[in-house]
């Protein structure tokens, strides 16, 4: 913002609008983390001979996949028009680019779920595995492009570094939920996983929070702030407790498992609210936009800029 | 590509392009009567969208949305006496002179208080950012250049609300699906005007082709400078600008923010490079990740 804090404004109205998205968006971004992910380390422990953890963590990315479209669809202004989202397929709308990566992958780990389970499509597991397993990086990151291709300052400005977020919150709450769900002896990948996720995640968050600067302010206030904060302390205390499970300790790996999940969807949601409190407050938009004017650094606007006449402007349109 | 093409126009419409049309918006001449919001809610049969008494000026209607696709703003700002560079009576005189001879009608400014009044619209820009996120191709570029929802085709997925630098669509209530000016596409259609520019009792709201209401939008701003009025400014009038121009620009007589409009506007999508590939590096990173985490160590 400007030294003084303040900014100019039409009676401290919002400049842009908030989202319309309810509260299964958030829920969405963790559990399309979550199935996509899992999808990614049921494969590798599969192919690594831990048929325990892969056929656990199938599951955990099938069910993952399968409420994905479910709290998408009830999100929409018009559920009956869901399919109206595979019309055409637009690299400019990350939102278009998602629903064809959800449906590819909700299909394949389907097929890979139930061979898991039942043996009985050997076949088209063969192909249907890798799939799934692959589609779910992207599945896993491309919410992060959904929410920075927007006018939202503290989305669009987090560009280059909420990708890193959601991979290591989406790494660390199948990590962590393969953890709780897999016996001992068989959870070593996902412990590793849980606690790997859980550093990235908080260390993406750090270098975020950082690089964008006052911009990053909703972050740290209101319901946003309460989250974030919970989140940081869910994630650090459940990959300790993570880590203190790896003698055998059986409840603490279950609740290590259960802490690092609940961290990443917190951290979504923190996320997610902080993108209306930025849309919501004229300064956030305004300010750094008049920055970049008075720095010379303007993509926009009046390019032909009047003189500035000597005008007081009434107190309820100066926002704070 | 002319500066007021578009990505998809006239390019698609091949012979079928008409010429780009849009609004200047001449805020020096608004007066605040309102008739274009009504106009627009009569013809395109807009629910209604009472918000109550604001308290702010005689703005009740407050800003743009699924059922406002005109909103008259009322700016009050105090002028200190020696507003103007200090003129005094002689010099004050001097200035109406000049604008009777240039036959410049000006906004009203008496004690110690000025009114800026504008109407705001959607801006038709060139480089759309709601037509750009829209997933279901309902946002679509007309044969006119404009910017239209098909409403039977959105399924009020919302991506559009975010993504517009200027606040313009939003979800209606009890539809689900959004709404906001299509710059009256019926009766584009028919060779009528659009129902606010044709209500415009001052010819504030001006509607015709968007490069002849450049030239003519310079010419006015020309004509207020050389009356004085050197705080005059066009606004989306550049197509250098974030958004490469706008279908609908304004002159204004303070920074835009005032009117409650963002200084330096940029449409997303000019960063969607640095996003995606944002987003691929963490798919790769997280793919390390895993495979490090199940194939590393002892399993």
């Amino acid at each position: 913002m400007s030294a003084s804090g303040a900014v100019r404004s039409y009676y401290g109205q919002p400049v842009i609008k908030e989202p319309v998205w309810t509260p299964e968006i958030p829920v969405y971004l963790f559990t399309g983390g979550l199935g996509g992910a899992s999808a990614g380390l049921a494969e590798l422990a599969r192919l690594r001979g831990n048929e325990e953890l892969a056929r656990r963590a199938w599951v955990v990315a099938l069910a993952g996949v399968a409420a994905s479209p479910a709290l998408l669809v009830s999100d929409l202004g018009m559920p009956s028009r869901f399919l109206n989202m595979l019309r055409m397929f637009k690299v400019t709308s990350p939102m278009s680019v998602g629903s064809w990566i959800l449906s590819a992958s909700g299909l394949a780990t389907s097929v890979a779920t139930a061979n898991a389970m039942t043996g009985h499509l050997p076949r088209a597991a063969r192909f249907a595995c890798p799939a799934a397993a692959l589609l779910g990086l992207p599945l896993s990151t491309y919410t992060a492009a959904l929410l920075s291709n927007t006018a939202i300052p503290v989305w669009h400005e987090s560009r280059r570094l909420l990708p890193f977020v959601f991979a290591g919150g989406a790494a660390a709450s199948a990590g962590g939920t393969a953890l709780a769900v897999t016996p001992d002896r068989h959870a070593k990948p996902a412990r590793r996983l849980a606690v790997g996720g859980a550093v990235a995640q908080l260390a993406a968050l750090q270098l975020m929070e950082r690089s964008l600067g006052e911009i990053g302010e909703p972050l740290k206030l209101g319901p946003a702030g309460m989250l974030g904060k919970l989140a940081k302390g869910l994630t650090a205390a459940g990959a300790v407790t993570a880590v203190a499970g790896r003698g055998g300790a059986r409840a603490a790996s279950v609740a290590g498992g259960v802490l690092v999940t609940a961290g990443a969807l917190a951290e979504r949601w923190a996320v997610f609210r902080a993108g209306f409190q930025s849309a919501g407050d004229p300064k956030y938009v305004v300010g750094p936009q008049r920055e970049r004017i008075e720095r010379g650094e303007a993509r926009g606007g009046s390019r032909q800029v009047g003189r500035r006449r000597a005008v007081q402007d009434p107190p309820a349109a100066r926002a704070t | 590509m002319s500066p007021a093409e578009t990505l998809s126009w006239p390019g698609t419409y091949g012979d079928e392009a008409k010429a780009r049309m849009g609004f200047f918006t001449d805020t020096s001449i608004c007066i605040g009567c309102k008739a274009c919001e009504v106009a627009c809610k009569e013809w395109n049969a807009i629910p209604d969208s009472p918000k109550g008494f604001s308290g702010k000026s005689y703005d009740n209607t407050l800003d743009l949305g699924a059922d406002t696709w005109r909103h008259v703003a009322f700016v009050e700002q105090r002028v200190p006496a020696d507003a103007g560079g200090g003129a005094s009576l002689v010099e004050a005189a001097e200035r109406g002179g000049l604008a009777e001879r240039e036959g410049l009608a000006t906004y009203q400014e008496g004690d110690g208080v000025r009114w800026l009044m504008s109407s705001d619209v959607c801006k038709h820009c060139t480089e759309a950012a709601c037509l750009e996120v829209c997933p279901t191709g309902a946002l679509f570029r007309t044969e006119f250049g404009t910017v239209v929802v098909q409403e039977d085709v959105c399924n009020g997925c919302g991506y559009c609300v975010p993504a517009c630098p200027f606040g313009v669509l939003d979800q209606r209530e009890g539809d689900g699906r959004v709404w906001k000016c299509t710059l009256c596409y019926d009766r584009l259609k028919d060779g009528k005007e659009p129902a606010c520019a044709q209500a415009c009792p001052t010819s504030s709201i001006q509607f015709g082709e968007v490069e002849e209401l450049r030239e003519r939008a310079e010419r006015r701003l020309e004509k207020l400078r050389l009356a004085g009025q050197d705080e005059a400014r066009l606004y989306l009038a550049d197509p250098d600008d974030g958004i490469g121009g706008a279908g609908a620009f304004f002159l204004l007589l303070d920074e835009p923010e005032v009117y409650g409009l963002p200084p330096d506007p940029v449409d997303t999508r000019r960063d969607l490079g640095s996003i995606w590939a944002a987003a691929g590096a963490a798919a790769l990173a997280l793919g390390a990740g895993i495979a490090a985490a199940a194939l590393g160590g002892r399993s």
